[in-house]
């Protein structure tokens, strides 16, 4: 196989990779922090602030896939 | 499609070339200088509409620094407020026909993040003090000291790459509709574009403030 089709395989794969794991663990942080404010609407401040940024964390792994995807199909340092 | 890595020289000055992002920012940087200049030059005790709606935007960014902080007095307005203004504006001038958002290409968010890399620093040895502060890295065991270095690049890479990453998709993701499905379809996709360019500026502004008061905290 040729090793741009190994690129844009290795591409996709990444991209979905990447999809799955940070909406599975921003889906668990989502309803944790809904379960919190459920319980307490008075914190909702300060947990909304925390959720943003904790999830700003999480959606770091799916940005890194993304720009690794990205590099494979623009910037490839094997393809001439 | 063109590559997302790739910068446009608009012209060179002397050695130094000047991309078009650079123009870019040059020009959202003199609009809100001028916006602020404008509406800060006839301040009123009762204020009118636009003056309203400044000095709520400034109190708020000003309440929320104050409750990151909790009760050490801080001063960041200027730095973080400034930060979180540039960044919305930067994300969302695209939708200006003829622009393209500098926050979507890698030297804008490189250069934020190394802002805050550098004030995170000043800010942690002007209130603890040189010795204090180095020794905070080594804290609550020298075996720590590699992980605290490296924590310190990897988050100002993350930040970097975070804002990067969601402008340039956003605007990749509609270039991409656009090239396939002509006009209407793009549109709900710039809205949540829109949506994501604030939420971006806010994470942005609020990792920052988080980052300096760790780099305060006296010895607890």
């Amino acid at each position: 196989m040729d090793l741009e089709y190994i690129s844009i395989i290795a591409a996709a794969l990444t991209v979905s990779a990447g999809a799955v794991g940070p909406a599975l663990s921003e889906g668990f942080a989502v309803g944790r922090a809904m379960d919190a404010i459920a319980r307490q609407p008075e914190a909702a401040g300060p947990l909304a602030r925390t959720l943003f940024v904790g999830l700003a964390m999480i959606e770091t792994t799916a940005i890194y896939c993304l720009v690794v995807a990205l590099l494979l199909l623009y910037a490839n340092p094997f393809i001439k | 499609m063109e590559s997302p890595f790739v910068t446009h020289l608009a012209f060179s000055l002397g050695p130094v070339p000047i991309s078009f992002a650079v123009v870019i920012t040059w020009g959202i940087m003199l609009v809100l200088t001028f916006v602020a200049w404008l509406s800060c030059r006839d301040l009123k005790l009762f204020p009118g509409r636009w003056q309203t709606v400044i000095e709520l935007l400034v109190t708020n960014i000003d309440a929320q620094i104050g409750e990151i902080f909790q009760h050490k007095k801080p001063h960041f307005l200027p730095l973080i407020g400034t930060l979180f203004i540039f960044i919305a504006v930067a994300n969302m001038v695209d939708l200006l026909p003829g622009l393209s958002a500098p926050t979507a290409i890698l030297e804008t968010p490189a250069a934020l993040a190394i802002i805050i890399f550098f004030s995170v620093h000043f800010v942690g040895i002007r209130s603890q003090g040189l010795w204090a502060y180095l020794k905070s890295y080594a804290r609550p065991n020298i075996i720590m000291l590699p992980f605290s270095l490296l924590s310190q690049i990897t988050r100002t890479f993350s930040m970097m790459v975070r804002l990067f990453g969601n402008i340039m998709s956003g605007q990749f993701l509609i270039g991409l509709l656009l090239a396939f499905a002509g006009l209407l379809l793009p549109i709900p996709l710039m809205a949540l574009h829109l949506l994501i360019s604030l939420i971006q500026a806010y994470i942005f502004a609020v990792l920052a403030t988080v980052f300096i008061a760790a780099a305060m905290a006296a010895d607890t």
